[in-house]
């Protein structure tokens, strides 16, 4: 390797490097926060690793509101939401991606579209609609509101996925007498398959963030996500309650974290499934 | 090589959809409601602290345990997004009878015709305990639109052994600080030269602090003209107060620049360090102050200083107010009038660390306490006013567009007197008159 070649690879590294500190500082502050007494935190010379570390934070938080219950909200509307995003979006990308006419033009011009409708500007209608259907405070309101807010881009991402699979593996497939269904469900679907997880990603972490739909529409405690829960430590003029915040945020990032760990899997596992026609 | 691509994909989405249908399938319906022919009031508490919280649940308890036919559910808002969810379930039909919110953000709500005028139905107790320009952060065209229960001044909390040690006159609620003794105490306190400041101003929203502490010295700011249309004036009485901030900063260097654009809570651990002697804060700060304070640490709480008008300054009370849509108004208000005893808001006001506006309730020997200053708030009760701009139609843009921004250069010597009084005015008064035609 030339010396150029390993002061290049050297950068490369030192700025990973860089953008991992970056990535990590906030959640690496937000631990060290959650173990702190109420005292350290109001210091001003803050350390990373407390000096006097504390459980009380996270007792007080579950004390004060029902985490779990929360948790298990958001996680239902968070996983059901994704599952069915996934599944609408995949047959609906297929044809998108390889039946280009007008009608599959006119809908990726709505999917982007439908992208810069901001949240005030579509609540009230979709509060009034899932009223009529007696959906106000009540989960599958909520994921069915998830489902729509996360469809379009899904479908974006998922036709992008769909054209990077070649057209030349389903001509054989249909050589060897395959029909369309078998052909997407055999051929295309296994190709698609990181694609599919990564958009599931996408719309799971879209749900379990979401913070003011469920705000909006869900109204008793027992139905109420972790985004909404969190909210109540914070209270006027932005004062907060900062131990037990970071205490439960903390916890509120452990879901996703794991389903973001056995899903990394599964994306590399999928990029080298199926993609040679023996 | 088919068979095995037959069987990978299919069991998977079988078991997503299978999974997918459950969870839609169990626990996911929507609230039945009672229907046992009692009513039941929905009351949206913004209560956040445990205390706090505590408080309201009991009373809740309490009534539900006394009124039998009258069932109150207790529902938890946050202050946090406390507009636009109201502003959805009202549009939506489906909004709380009983709403916990703070009197500057009423005004929309109550032109919009969606809280119900309650003056009529509450009882004279309650009308005559609250002091009328308490009343007046509430009403608005004459119908009074929530009941306002508690406040809060802003007050100096300051380092009491940095205090004593610099033989400064120590103010009390019966001599308070004038503007330009604050200004020569805190350059006494600290010029900065050794890190140390006499004052830290957290200004990161600086228009209601310099608003609501102008009225101190007969600031006004927003004219109410016969026609009933408002205009913006910067006279010499508006000047006083963010003169004084103004000169700490460029001229003295007694108050830090770098807090100008923090919160309240931004500053504490400054405070704690020893490196301001004190800051304007909320009453309710001390709370935390009890909390995060190093051992050791004594803090006391002083009146913010005063001008011409004494110790007036504006305040926006948290309110209790009805729902038009509510078909109970009345229950709603008699409930209101419990939750309101002089007993409850001692209750309410401790919690939240805060002053109630009940006459009854500040008399009470738990709010004068000399324990975390008590006394010295509830002293200031009285000269608690409305702020100066919470029934201005257009504030909240000019507020945003104008005055912030303005504020915050002049506060931090980017602009001078003239261009300040420029853009709030001249500019100011083009946002309003278009709320005004």
């Amino acid at each position: 390797m030339t010396r150029t070649k390993k002061s290049t690879r050297a950068a490369q590294y030192a700025a990973l490097a860089a953008y991992l500190v970056f990535l990590a500082f906030p959640f690496l502050w937000l631990i060290s926060t959650a173990f702190k007494p109420a005292r350290e935190l109001g210091s001003l010379h803050p350390t990373w690793i407390p000096e006097d570390p504390t459980l009380d934070n996270f007792r007080q938080a579950f004390d004060e509101q029902p985490l779990l219950r929360a948790a298990g909200n958001s996680l239902i509307a968070a996983l059901s939401a994704s599952l069915i995003a996934v599944v609408i979006a995949t047959p609906m990308a297929y044809v998108m991606a390889r039946h280009r006419n007008r009608v599959s033009k006119a809908a990726t011009g709505w999917v982007v579209i439908s992208q810069a409708f901001p949240f005030v500007l579509i609540i009230i209608p979709l509060f009034l609609i899932l009223k009529n259907l007696h959906l106000i405070n009540s989960l599958l309101g909520l994921i069915m509101v998830y489902v729509v807010w996360s469809l379009p881009f899904a479908l974006w991402m998922l036709v992008g996925y769909v054209r990077a699979v070649p057209a030349e593996l389903e001509e054989a497939a249909a050589v060897d007498g395959a029909s369309k269904v078998r052909t997407f469900v055999s051929v295309v679907a296994p190709l698609l398959a990181p694609g599919i997880v990564a958009t599931a990603m996408f719309a799971f972490i879209t749900a379990w963030n979401e913070f003011f739909f469920a705000l909006v529409l869900l109204k008793t405690p027992e139905k109420q996500t972790l985004p909404v829960i969190l909210n109540r430590f914070i209270g006027t003029e932005g004062v907060a309650d900062l131990g037990p915040l970071a205490a439960a945020a903390f916890l509120a990032t452990i879901p996703s974290l794991v389903i973001f760990a056995i899903i990394q899997k599964r994306i590399t596992g999928g990029m080298l499934a199926g993609a040679v026609k023996a | 090589m088919r068979t095995s691509r037959r069987r990978r994909p299919t069991p998977r989405l079988l078991t997503a959809a299978g999974a997918a249908l459950a969870l839609l399938l169990t626990g996911c319906s929507g609230d039945s409601g009672d229907d046992d022919g009692k009513i039941t009031l929905q009351f949206q508490s913004l209560a956040w602290q445990k205390e706090s919280v505590d408080a309201n649940k009991a009373l809740v308890d309490e009534w539900n345990a006394t009124h039998p036919d009258v069932k109150v559910n207790y529902v938890q808002g946050s202050w946090d997004s406390v507009h636009d969810q109201l502003l959805t379930s009202f549009e939506g039909g489906e909004a709380p009878d009983i709403i916990h919110d703070a009197s500057d953000d009423l005004a929309d709500f109550a032109y919009g015709g969606y809280l119900a005028d309650i003056g009529d139905l509450l009882p004279e107790r309650l009308t005559s305990d609250i002091p009328e320009r308490s009343w007046e952060t509430a009403t608005f065209g004459g119908k009074v639109y929530g009941v306002p229960f508690l406040q809060e001044p802003r007050v100096l909390i300051a380092n009491a052994t940095w205090l004593k040690k610099s033989g400064v006159r120590i103010p009390t609620p019966e001599k308070p600080w004038s503007w330009a003794e604050f200004r020569s105490v805190t350059k006494e306190l600290g010029d900065g030269k050794d890190g140390k400041y006499g004052v830290a101003w957290p200004l990161k929203e600086p228009v209601s602090a310099t608003l609501n502490l102008s009225l101190s010295t007969g600031g006004k700011m927003f004219h109410r003209g016969a026609d009933g249309k408002v205009d913006v004036r910067f006279d010499a009485a508006d000047q006083i107060m963010p003169r004084t901030v103004h000169d700490q900063v460029n001229g003295d260097g007694s108050a830090s620049g770098t807090t100008l654009g923090m919160g309240g809570s931004d500053t504490l651990p400054g405070f704690f360090g020893g490196k301001y002697a004190m800051v304007p804060l909320g009453f309710s700060y001390r709370q935390q102050i009890v909390q995060q304070a190093p051992k050791g640490f004594d803090w006391q709480v002083l009146p913010a200083p005063a001008g011409a008008d004494g110790l007036a300054q504006g305040v926006s009370p948290q309110t209790l107010s009805v729902s038009e849509d509510s078909p109970h108004k009345k229950e709603a208000a008699a409930f209101i009038d419990f939750f309101l005893q002089p007993d409850n808001m001692v209750k309410l006001a401790r919690g939240d660390w805060m002053l109630p506006t009940g006459a009854e309730a500040l008399k009470d020997p738990a709010l004068r306490t000399e324990k975390d200053d008590w006394a010295v708030g509830t002293a200031l009760a009285e000269h608690l006013r409305p702020a100066p701009a919470q029934s201005v139609r257009g504030y909240p843009e000019w507020k945003d567009k104008v005055a912030t921004p303005a504020f915050q250069e002049y506060y931090s010597g980017a602009i001078g007197l003239d261009e300040l009084r420029k853009r709030l005015v001249d500019d100011g008064n083009l946002v309003l008159a278009r709320y005004q035609r």
